[in-house]
C-alpha cells in the first residue's frame, strides 16, 4: 500500500481558486453562447485573483511543506503570491478595458486567421471580442504562483511550462500590428523552449549529482559533499533557465521584441508578474538547494547583475520605441534585483530577500502603471509607442504626462517614489554582504538610466506636439482603476514604505 | 553515484549495436523479391505526394489532429500505471486520476464545443 | 531636544511652498490668473513663521529642536525616522532662502508678467523653495539627500524653462549631467557612512564618525566634497553654472547665486564634526576653493554677456566660501557670512540685470549697452550699491566678510597661509577689475544700444525688492560682524568663537585689500573706462584672454572627460550588437554553407541570432563555473 501524500488544501487554496477558475474559464469558452462570455470570464477571473490574493493574507504567517514535499508555503511563496496575483489582477482589468480601442479590445477576434487575409479585414472592425485570454493568463498566473512555491525541481519545471506556454499564445494576439505581434510570439516560444531546455537539462545533472530532486534533498547533499563537476555544471544550466524567464543580460535577447510585439497590456502583465515568479524561484533554487554551495554562483550571479545593469542602461539610451526602452529598463532592473540576491546570506542572515520581495512589489506596480499609461496614447494604427508622438504630451495632457512622469521617474529611482526605496533597500542588502563594487555600479547603471527616463519627461514638457501627434484616449472604468492603484501605490511606498517593508522582513524565511 | 548508471549505457551500446549490424547485414542475408504493395510506404498513412497540396504547406488540421493525438497518448502514459498499481495507491489514487481525466476532459469539450473535431 | 509651540510646526515651512506648487500644478489654466499670487503668498508666509520660529529658537537652551516627522523605513537594524532638525546653522538659511525667496517672487510678478507660462514658472520657483527648504532643514544625510535632488530637479526645470530656445535646452542637459556626477559622489558618501555606522542622522553619524578608521573618514569627506563641488559649481563641475543662466533672471538670483549653489558649502559646514577629523579632506577643499576663485574671477574678465560675468562671479565668490570652510573650525562663521552678504547683493545685482535686460529687450550683451545710469536711475543705484559690496568697498558687507577670510586664511600662519591669503586677495583684485568693467560698459560711457530699443525703468514691483536687496548688501556685513554676531548665533554648532592670535594685523589686511581693490577699479577704468568699447569684440587679443574667453577650457576639458567615452561607450556596444554579434552569426550561418534566401533570414535569422547569444551566455557560465570547480 502506498500512502497518499498529505495536502493541505488550506495551503494551496491561492493556487486551487486560480487553477479552478481557469477550467472554468474554459467550459465557459465551450458553452456560455458569445454574447455573455466577456462580462462572464472577466468576472470569473477577477474573481479567481483577487481571491486568491484575499486568500494570501488569511494564510499569512503559515509555514509548512505539503504535497508530499514538493511545495513549500511559506513566508516567501505567500509574499510573493500576494504580489502576482495582486498584479495578476490589475493585468486582468488591463485586458478587459473596452473603451479604448475602437473595436473595443487590444486582442484579436480570431487568432487563427491569417494576418491581412480578407476575412482579417473584415474582423479587424468588427465589434465581437475575444475572451480566451483570461483563461489562458489565469493559468499563466497559477504557473506563477506553482513556481514560487515549488519546492521541488520537477514541480518547478512543470511550473514553467505552465507559465510559459499560455504567456506564448496571448503575446501573439495583438489586434493590431499582428504580424509584429506572431513574430514575438514565434520568437518567445522558440527562445523560451531553448531556455527550458536548458533548465531540464540541468536538472538531469542535478539529479545524477545529488540523486534527488527534491530542494531539501538536494541540499543535504550539498552540504555532504560541496559538489563535483555533475553538480555545478546542472546548477549553472538551472539558473540559466531562470535568468531567463527574468530576463537577465545575456539572456535578455528576446526581452525587446516581445515586449514590442505583444499586446500592450499583455506586456505589462509579463513585465510585472513574470518578473516576480522568476525571482522568487531564483531565490529559492539557490538559497534552499544550493545555499551551502555559495561560493559557486555567487561570482555567476554577482557577473550577471552587473553585465545586465550595465547592458540595460547603455542599449536603452538608444532606443525610440517606448516599449524597447521600458523593456531594457526591464533589463536593468533585473540586474538592480539581482544585486538584491547578492545581498542575502547564505545562513539567512542579511536583508537581501526581504529587499528583493520589496523591490519586486515596486516595480511591479510600477511597470505595470507605465504600460497601462501606454495604451492611452494612440493613433490611427493603434498605439502611437514611438517617442517622437510623445513630444509635447504635457500640454495636450497634462495628467496623463503627470501620471507617466511618476512613474518615470520611480523607474529611475527617484526620491520619495517607490523606485528610490527599492533600490535603496536591495543596494543596502548588497553592500552588507560586503558587495560595495555591485552597489556602485549599480548606482553608476541608476544614473545612466536615469537620463533615458527623463529624456520621455523632457520631451513631454519642453517639446513642442508634433502636428498629426497621437490622440490620448479616455480611458474606461478598468484602466482608470489600474491608473489610480499603481499611481497610488508608487507614490505611498515612496513615502511611507514601513508597512510593506515590514511584512517583506517578516516574511523573509524560507522554510526547509 | 554514476555506477548507477552503467547498466543504460550498457542497453544503448547494445540497442546501437543491434541496429547497426541489422541495416548492415540486411543486404547480404535478406531475400530479394518485390511487388507493389511492398514498394508502397509502409503502413498506414498518406499516398506521399511531390508537392504539398497548398503552397508548399501543410494545412495546419494535420497538426491539430496529431496534437489532439498526443494529449490522449500522454492521458495513456499516466493511466496505464495508475491501473497497474490501483490495488496500492487505494481510494486517493482513483480521486486523483478522475480529477486528471477532468482536467484533460475539459479542454477536449473546448476543442469539441468550437469545432476543432471538424475537418472542414 | 524635541521641538515646542511653533518649532513643532515648523514642517509647515517646507509644506506651505510645496502645496502653492502642488496647486499650481495641478489645478491647470484655473489658476492662470491668481497663480503667481498664491506661489508668493506662501513664500511670504513661510518667511513669517521662519522668522518667528527663529526667535523662539533664540531662547531655548542649546538652540536646537528636533522635529520628527514619520518613520520612513523601519525594518530590523534600518530605522530611518524622517524629521527636521531647527538649529541655529538651519536658521540662517531658512531665514535666506525664504527671505530672498520672497523677494525675488515679488520681482517675477512684474519680471514675468508678459509670460504665457507664467503660472508654470511659479509653480517651479514654489517647488525649489520647499526642496530648498527640506535640504537645510532635514536632520539625516537622507533628507538632505531628498531635498538635493529635488533642488537639482528645479533647476533643470528652471533652466530650461524657455525651452523652445536650443541653448536653455542644452543648458539643462548640461547642468543635469554635470550634477549627477556630483549626486553620485553624496550618493556614495551616505552609503559608506551606513555601511559604516549604520545610521545616516546627523547626531548619530557625528557621534560615532569619530570610531572609523582614518583614511575612510577622508573618503567620506571627499565624496561629500564631489558632491558638493556639483551642487555649488566647483572646480572641476564649475562648467554648468555660466550657461545655467539661460534661464529667466529671476531663477539665476535666487537659485544659481543667492541659495542653491551655496548648498555645497552648507553640506561642508554641516558635516563640521567629519572635516575636523580629517586634514586631508580639508586640504582638497582649500584647493578647490583657492583654484576656482581665479577661474571664477579670470573668466568674468573676459565674457561680454552680463549675466555671465555674474555667473563667474558667482562661482568666484562661493570659492572664497569652500576657501573659508576649508580653514576648519576658524572659517566656518567667517564663510557663512559671506554667503549670507552674497545671497544678499548677488540676488540684488541679478535682479539689476533681470531689470536692465527688461530695458534693452532681453538683450544681455554688455558691447551694445552703456550709458544706461540716467535712464535706469533706481537701477543703477542699487546696482552700484551692489557692486560695492561685492568688490569689498569698506564698510559695506562684503568688505566685512571677504576680509574676515582672507584674515581666517592668514591666520594659518604657516606657508600656506600666506599662498591661500595672496590667492584671495588677487582675487579681489581681479573682481574689482571684472565688475567695474561691468558697471562702466554698461551705465556710463556713450548709449551703443541698438535702433528702436527704448531703455525704461522698471515698474515699482520689481523695482521695490531691488531696493531692499540694496539696503541689504549695504549692512549685512556690519550687521553680522558687530550688532548680530553670527559668530555667537552660530557658537552652538561650532562651538564659542575662539580669539584668534592674529597673523597681520586686521586693520593691515583691511588696508592691502582696499588697496588692491582699489588698483583693480584703476586698471579696468584705464582699460575700459577711458576709451570707446567696440560694439563688436574684438577677434586678434592676447592667448590669455581667449583662454578667459574660453573659461579656461573647461567645457573642452569636460567633454574629453565625461561626454566623449560614453558617447563611444554607447556607440560601440550599439554598434556590437548590431555589427558584431549579427554579423558573427550570419557569416558562420554562410559558412556553413547555410545559402538561404533574404526572406528566410529576415524571418528566422534574428530568432538564431538570439539563441546563438544565449547559448554564448551558457558557455561562459558552464566555462566559468567549470574553471572554478577545476581551481
Amino acid at each position: 500500500m502506498i500512502d497518499a501524500p498529505d495536502f493541505s488544501f488550506a495551503a494551496l487554496s491561492p493556487l486551487l481558486l486560480v487553477l479552478g477558475a481557469a477550467c472554468i474559464g474554459v467550459l465557459v469558452e465551450a458553452f456560455a453562447p458569445r454574447d455573455v462570455r466577456h462580462p462572464v470570464q472577466v468576472g470569473l477571473a477577477l474573481t479567481g485573483t483577487v481571491g486568491a490574493f484575499v486568500a494570501t493574507l488569511l494564510l499569512a504567517g503559515t509555514r509548512e511543506v505539503t504535497a508530499g514535499g514538493a511545495l513549500a508555503v511559506d513566508g516567501p511563496t505567500l509574499f510573493l503570491q500576494a504580489t502576482i496575483a495582486g498584479l495578476g489582477a490589475l493585468s486582468i482589468l488591463l485586458f478587459a478595458e473596452r473603451s479604448l480601442d475602437p473595436a473595443r479590445s487590444a486582442f484579436v477576434v480570431s487568432a487563427a486567421v491569417p494576418a491581412g487575409s480578407p476575412r482579417d479585414r473584415e474582423l479587424v472592425t468588427t465589434q465581437r471580442v475575444q475572451t480566451e485570454v483570461y483563461p489562458l493568463a489565469l493559468f499563466a498566473i497559477g504557473g506563477m504562483l506553482l513556481f514560487v512555491a515549488a519546492n521541488d525541481l520537477l514541480v518547478m519545471f512543470v511550473a514553467l511550462e505552465v507559465l510559459s506556454l499560455p504567456l506564448y499564445l496571448i503575446s501573439g494576439m495583438a489586434r493590431r500590428r499582428r504580424l509584429l505581434s506572431q513574430e514575438a510570439a514565434v520568437k518567445y516560444f522558440l527562445l523560451g523552449a531553448f531556455a527550458s531546455a536548458f533548465f531540464l537539462y540541468g536538472l538531469a545533472l542535478v539529479y545524477g549529482a545529488t540523486g534527488s530532486v527534491r530542494l531539501r534533498d538536494i541540499r543535504e547533499a550539498v552540504t555532504a559533499e560541496s559538489g563535483g563537476v555533475l553538480m555545478v555544471l546542472g546548477l549553472g544550466l538551472l539558473v540559466v533557465g531562470l535568468l531567463f524567464k527574468a530576463s537577465v543580460a545575456p539572456f535578455h535577447s528576446w526581452t525587446p521584441d516581445v515586449y514590442q510585439g505583444a499586446p500592450t497590456p499583455v506586456t505589462a502583465f509579463m513585465a510585472a508578474c513574470t518578473k516576480v515568479a522568476a525571482f522568487g524561484a531564483i531565490l529559492r533554487l539557490l538559497y534552499v538547494a544550493f545555499g551551502a554551495a555559495e561560493w559557486t554562483w555567487r561570482p555567476l550571479i554577482y557577473a550577471a547583475a552587473i553585465i545586465s545593469m550595465i547592458v540595460g542602461a547603455v542599449l536603452g539610451l538608444t532606443q525610440t520605441d517606448l516599449k524597447r526602452m521600458l523593456a531594457y529598463s526591464s533589463v536593468a532592473h533585473a540586474g538592480f534585483l539581482l544585486t538584491g540576491v547578492i545581498g542575502f546570506g547564505a545562513g539567512g542572515d542579511g536583508s537581501g530577500l526581504a529587499a528583493t520581495m520589496f523591490y519586486l512589489v515596486t516595480y511591479g506596480l510600477t511597470t505595470l502603471g507605465a504600460f497601462a499609461v501606454l495604451t492611452l496614447v494612440r493613433d490611427g494604427d493603434g498605439e502611437a509607442g514611438h517617442l517622437s508622438q510623445w513630444a509635447g504630451l504635457g500640454a495636450r495632457s497634462p495628467l496623463t504626462a503627470a501620471v507617466m512622469s511618476l512613474f518615470l521617474l520611480a523607474l529611475a529611482g527617484i526620491p520619495l517614489t517607490a523606485g528610490f526605496t527599492g533600490k535603496f533597500a536591495v543596494f543596502r542588502a548588497a553592500i552588507e554582504q560586503g558587495a560595495w563594487p555591485l552597489a556602485v555600479v549599480a548606482l553608476l547603471a541608476s544614473a545612466v538610466a536615469a537620463f533615458f527616463y527623463l529624456r520621455v519627461i523632457v520631451l513631454m514638457y519642453f517639446s513642442d506636439p508634433v502636428a498629426d501627434g497621437p490622440t490620448v484616449g479616455v480611458p474606461g472604468l478598468p484602466t482608470t482603476i489600474v491608473l489610480a492603484v499603481t499611481a497610488t501605490a508608487t507614490l505611498a511606498l515612496g513615502i511611507l514604505p514601513g508597512a510593506v517593508l515590514d511584512l517583506a522582513g517578516r516574511a523573509a524565511i524560507f522554510v526547509g | 553515484m554514476l555506477s548507477t548508471y552503467v547498466p543504460i549505457v550498457g542497453l544503448f551500446a547494445l540497442a546501437a549495436a543491434f541496429a547497426l549490424f541489422s541495416v548492415a547485414v540486411a543486404p547480404f542475408v535478406g531475400p530479394r523479391r518485390y511487388n507493389r504493395a511492398k514498394l508502397d510506404a509502409y503502413e498506414c498513412g498518406i499516398e506521399p505526394v511531390d508537392q504539398p497540396l497548398t503552397g508548399g504547406r501543410f494545412p495546419v488540421k494535420y497538426y491539430l489532429t496529431a496534437m489532439l493525438f498526443i494529449v490522449f497518448d500522454i492521458e495513456i502514459v499516466f493511466l496505464y500505471p495508475w491501473a497497474v498499481a490501483n490495488d496500492a495507491l487505494g481510494v486517493w489514487g482513483l480521486v486523483a486520476m478522475v480529477v486528471f481525466i477532468g482536467t484533460v476532459f475539459l479542454a477536449f469539450a473546448y476543442e469539441w464545443r468550437r469545432g476543432g473535431l471538424e475537418w472542414d | 531636544m524635541p521641538a515646542e509651540g511653533l518649532l513643532a510646526a515648523s514642517w509647515l515651512l517646507i509644506a506651505l511652498p510645496l502645496a502653492g506648487a502642488a496647486v499650481l500644478l495641478l489645478g491647470g489654466r484655473r489658476t492662470d490668473r491668481w497663480g503667481h499670487l498664491l506661489g508668493t503668498a506662501t513664500v511670504v508666509a513661510a518667511f513669517l513663521l521662519a522668522v518667528a520660529c527663529t526667535v523662539q529658537l533664540a531662547g531655548l537652551d542649546g538652540r536646537a529642536a528636533d522635529v520628527e516627522l514619520f518613520t520612513f523605513i523601519a525594518t530590523g537594524e534600518l530605522d530611518v525616522t524622517a524629521g527636521l532638525l531647527y538649529d541655529p546653522l538651519s536658521a540662517v538659511f531658512v531665514l535666506l532662502i525664504t527671505g530672498v525667496g520672497s523677494l525675488i517672487h515679488v520681482f517675477s510678478i512684474g519680471y514675468m508678467a508678459h509670460d504665457p507660462a507664467r503660472r508654470r514658472f511659479f509653480a517651479y520657483l514654489n517647488l525649489f523653495v520647499a526642496a530648498m527648504l527640506l535640504l537645510v532643514l532635514g536632520n539625516s544625510f537622507v533628507a538632505l539627500y531628498v531635498g538635493w535632488e529635488g533642488v537639482g530637479l528645479a533647476s533643470y526645470l528652471l533652466i530650461a524653462f524657455w525651452y523652445t530656445r536650443p541653448a536653455a535646452a542644452t543648458a539643462a542637459k548640461k547642468a543635469f549631467i554635470m550634477n549627477r556626477i556630483g549626486d553620485v559622489g553624496l550618493a556614495l558618501a551616505i552609503f559608506v557612512m551606513f555601511a559604516q555606522l549604520g545610521t545616516t542622522s546627523y547626531a548619530g553619524v557625528f557621534g560615532s564618525v569619530g570610531t572609523l578608521a582614518g583614511g575612510t573618514i577622508t573618503a567620506i569627506g571627499l565624496l561629500l566634497l564631489l558632491g558638493a563641488c556639483g551642487k555649488s559649481g566647483q572646480f572641476p563641475l564649475q562648467a554648468w553654472l555660466p550657461d545655467a543662466m539661460e534661464g529667466p533672471t529671476p531663477v539665476s538670483a535666487l537659485i544659481h547665486a543667492a541659495t542653491m549653489v551655496t548648498a555645497g558649502v552648507y553640506l561642508i559646514a554641516r558635516s563640521a564634526p567629519i572635516y575636523d577629523l580629517t586634514p586631508t579632506a580639508r586640504a582638497v577643499i582649500l584647493a578647490v576653493g583657492a583654484v576656482t576663485l581665479l577661474i571664477g574671477a579670470i573668466a568674468g574678465c573676459a565674457f561680454d554677456d552680463i549675466k555671465k560675468v555674474l555667473a563667474y562671479s558667482t562661482v568666484s565668490q562661493i570659492g572664497y566660501m569652500f576657501l573659508a570652510v576649508g580653514l576648519g573650525p576658524a572659517g566656518y562663521v567667517a564663510g557663512l557670512a559671506h554667503l549670507l552678504a552674497h545671497g544678499f547683493f548677488k540676488a540684488g545685482l541679478f535682479l539689476g540685470a533681470g531689470s536692465v535686460m527688461h530695458a534693452m529687450d532681453d538683450s544681455v550683451d554688455m558691447r551694445r549697452f552703456g550709458g544706461l545710469a540716467k535712464k535706469l536711475p533706481i537701477t543703477f543705484v542699487t546696482f552700484g550699491l551692489g557692486y560695492l559690496a561685492l568688490i569689498g568697498f569698506p564698510f559695506l558687507s562684503g568688505y566685512f566678510t571677504k576680509d574676515a577670510i582672507i584674515e581666517a586664511a592668514l591666520d594659518r600662519g604657516d606657508v600656506w597661509g600666506w599662498v591661500l591669503g595672496g590667492v584671495a586677495v588677487l582675487g579681489a583684485g581681479l573682481t574689482a577689475f571684472y565688475m567695474t568693467r561691468l558697471m562702466l560698459m554698461t551705465f556710463f560711457g556713450r548709449p551703443r544700444w541698438d535702433d528702436g530699443v527704448h531703455p525704461h525703468e522698471a515698474p515699482t514691483v520689481m523695482t521695490a525688492p531691488m531696493i531692499v536687496l540694496a539696503v541689504g548688501s549695504v549692512a549685512a556685513g556690519a550687521l553680522l560682524v558687530s550688532v548680530f554676531p553670527l559668530a555667537d548665533w552660530l557658537a552652538p554648532v561650532f562651538g564659542e568663537p575662539a580669539e584668534a592670535a592674529h597673523v597681520v594685523a586686521p586693520a593691515l589686511v583691511g588696508l592691502v585689500v582696499t588697496v588692491v581693490m582699489v588698483l583693480g577699479v584703476l586698471t579696468a577704468w584705464l582699460f575700459v573706462g577711458r576709451r570707446e568699447v567696440p560694439v563688436t569684440a574684438p577677434v586678434r587679443v592676447s592667448p590669455v584672454t581667449r583662454a578667459a574667453r574660453n573659461a579656461l577650457y573647461a567645457d573642452t576639458v569636460n567633454e574629453s572627460l565625461f561626454m566623449r567615452p560614453g558617447q563611444w561607450l554607447t556607440r560601440a556596444l550599439v554598434w556590437f550588437d548590431n555589427r558584431g554579434v549579427d554579423g558573427a552569426v550570419n557569416g558562420l550561418a554562410a559558412g556553413l554553407g547555410g545559402s538561404s534566401s533574404r526572406l528566410g533570414r529576415a524571418q528566422t535569422g534574428f530568432v538564431r541570432t538570439y539563441a546563438l547569444g544565449m547559448l554564448g551566455g551558457v558557455v561562459m557560465v558552464a566555462g566559468a563555473l567549470l574553471a572554478v570547480t577545476a581551481g
